[in-house]
């Protein structure tokens, strides 16, 4: 790297900033790339978000109401006409499938944007501040970290009103507190280092330093930690929307495989309860990919590995 | 120092467990205030009939008033009434108790495996083993549990024929001894199975991974420099110290477990707590929730807190912290 070769030395330091970073993101994609199977999970997720995006141009919600099914054959295998077959309503099963990747992709960023975003806050104040907020505020997680989540997950949604909102409420309320624990960790470790020292001795006030130095130190490490609580918050809504607590006015692949339930099981009816499955474990798992072979690009600790 | 460590963390698992009593208390009550009203509502009750069943399921007086009325009948084992049929909530957990221990045991057991594919694993990364049991591992932790259940209950029960469909034994069985164990046997086979495929993956990634870390370490070096072969070096250096991480995830997983028991319990209409939280959902029978939710939890605390002084005694350097 030639950083002071492509930058004069009369360059702004915000731009010698941005410099550094498009280099080191620019390395990190390099890295990425290299990784086979993490592009192949990187294609695999372009597709089911295209998907996600594509289902109201291609089809409207209202071909698998039921009212407009009373004409489709019931629990009809797959053929030409109908490539996934129908329930037992006469409903699309394809259909189903396609409109259910949207609501599973929508809850499985908005929960972790929700999740990340409440473990960071909660993680910079306590590694942060230290002392008694960090004593409190560890003493919190503590708590919802032993508190089994998935019972709490569906104690609350029970009581809140069945929508989607109160799914992406409450599964970032419930599990955030890894995340808590990790950037609280990380920031222990980078509020030691010489350079906060030296910020601090220049009279950089608290929220300077959080914002220039700590935030940015921990940025890949939250990255990394996102793509991997996806596949988290994807699996929870799966499984309260199975347990009948989803938005009813929602197709999802969890609500899917709720509505087809036993009853298609014991019929041998597949195509009514593999394809939702399938399609759950392939995001899943592209995240997941995707998740270890960011965390091994941006953290040269697991390098090797 | 020994003693003084079990106390603090017997304290935090005691100010968890407090923390859960008020939680659930509130919870209940501040988004619902009277259910009873909500619950009834649209049927022809006189306002005295009303008024009866709220003082049935204390629901009269302030909310400290019923605070304190909850905490003394918990502290008597007395977790209220159901809404369903009118029973005791403590006997109707009771019941389910035993069949869920019996299915969550065992697949925490069969899961548990995991830790020695991932010892293997982790001690050869980068082999064939290592690749297909951590590509293994990553694709069962993608599969919601009750997903696979459905698949199992397709392919194994209905199509196959080889395991019943559900249940905890056959109906009507009059089996004793050693053919109704055996029967239950038959009926746990596919549930147990299912968690335990489910939670494999998580030991197996963990113990790995905590293998990786150790494997770094100087007194491997030094087994092998005294002339110690590698198995035993992996079997006396190396795995005793991996061993850490592992038991602090099994308390963890512990809880998970149980979660996925209830999706799991409700396919295979295995009689558990699972189904149980199941079918109070249908309604919802919120003071069976709440016992079930307060029952889960405490589980939880204890195998953490059984998990935190296990820690202390395989790693004595935590004791001082």
């Amino acid at each position: 790297m030639s950083l002071a070769a492509e930058h004069p030395v009369h360059d702004s330091p915000r731009s010698i900033r941005w410099a550094r970073r498009r280099a080191s993101a620019a390395d990190a994609w390099g890295r990425f790339r290299r990784d086979r199977m993490a592009l192949l999970a990187f294609a695999v997720l372009a597709a089911f978000v295209l998907m996600a995006f594509l289902a109201p141009f291609v089809s409207d919600r209202a071909d698998f109401s039921a009212i407009n099914t009373g004409d489709n054959p019931t629990n009809h295998p797959p053929d030409g006409q109908f490539l996934l077959g129908t329930d037992s309503l006469g409903r699309s099963m394809a259909l189903q499938v396609l409109w259910g990747a949207r609501v599973s992709l929508f809850v499985g960023f908005a929960a972790t944007v929700l999740m990340i975003g409440i473990g960071v806050a909660v993680g910079l104040a306590a590694g942060f501040f230290g002392g008694w907020t960090d004593a409190l505020l560890m003493r919190i997680t503590d708590w919802f970290m032993v508190i089994p989540f998935l019972p709490l997950a569906i104690v609350l949604a029970t009581i809140l009103e069945r929508s989607l909102t109160t799914i992406v409420m409450v599964i970032g309320v419930t599990s955030w507190p890894s995340t808590a624990r990790l950037v609280r960790s990380q920031v222990l470790s980078i509020r030691e280092r010489l350079y906060v020292d030296r910020a601090r001795a220049l009279g950089a006030g608290r929220l300077h330093i959080v914002g220039r130095h700590i935030l940015p130190n921990v940025t890949p490490l939250i990255l990394a930690n996102t793509t991997l609580a996806v596949p988290i918050a994807i699996l929870t809504e799966t499984t309260l929307s199975f347990l009948g607590l989803g938005d009813p006015t929602q197709v999802s692949w969890g609500g899917i495989l709720e509505s087809v339930g036993t009853t298609a099981v014991k019929a041998g009816y597949w195509w009514q309860y593999l394809p939702p499955g399938i399609g759950i474990v392939m995001v899943v798992l592209a995240f997941t990919v995707i998740g270890r072979a960011l965390e091994a690009v941006l953290d040269p600790r697991l390098r090797e590995r | 120092m020994r003693a003084g460590f079990v106390i603090r963390k017997l304290l935090g698992a005691l100010s968890t467990l407090a923390f859960v009593v008020v939680f659930n208390f509130f919870l209940f009550r501040i988004v619902n205030p009277n259910p009873v009203d909500s619950m009834f509502r649209g049927r022809n009750l006189t306002q005295e009939k009303l008024d009866e069943i709220t003082r049935k399921f204390n629901l009269d007086g302030s909310k400290w008033d019923q605070f304190v009325g909850y905490v003394r009948q918990l502290l008597h084992g007395d977790l209220g009434l159901s809404f369903k049929g009118n029973r005791p909530v403590a006997t109707a957990i009771g019941e389910a108790l035993w069949p869920t221990l019996l299915l969550v045991g065992t697949s925490t057991l069969l899961a548990m495996l995991g830790i020695t594919l991932g010892y293997r694993a982790g001690w050869r990364r980068g082999s064939r083993f290592d690749s297909t049991a951590t590509s293994l591992s990553m694709i069962t932790y993608a599969m919601p549990e009750f997903w696979l259940g459905m698949v199992f209950l397709g392919v194994f029960a209905s199509k196959l024929g080889w395991f019943p469909v559900g249940g905890l034994e056959d109906p009507g069985s009059t089996a004793t001894g050693f053919a109704a164990l055996l029967d239950q046997v038959h009926h746990m086979v596919l549930p147990a199975s299912v968690l335990a495929i489910a939670y494999v993956g998580e030991y197996m990634i963990v113990a790995r991974s905590s293998m990786i870390e150790t494997l770094r370490e100087d007194y491997l070096q030094l087994a092998r420099a005294k002339g110690m072969r590698e198995d035993e070096v992996r079997r006396r250096h190396a795995v005793p110290n991996a061993r850490l991480p592992v038991v602090s995830l099994s308390a963890i997983n512990f809880g998970f477990i149980f979660g996925g028991a209830i999706a799991v319990e409700s396919i295979f209409s295995w009689p558990g707590i699972g189904q149980a939280t199941y079918l109070a959902l249908q309604g919802p029978d919120l003071p069976m929730l709440q016992g079930l939710f307060l029952l889960i939890s405490a589980a939880v605390i204890l195998a953490n807190l059984v998990a935190d002084v296990l820690y202390g005694k395989l790693d004595p350097r935590v004791l001082g912290r």
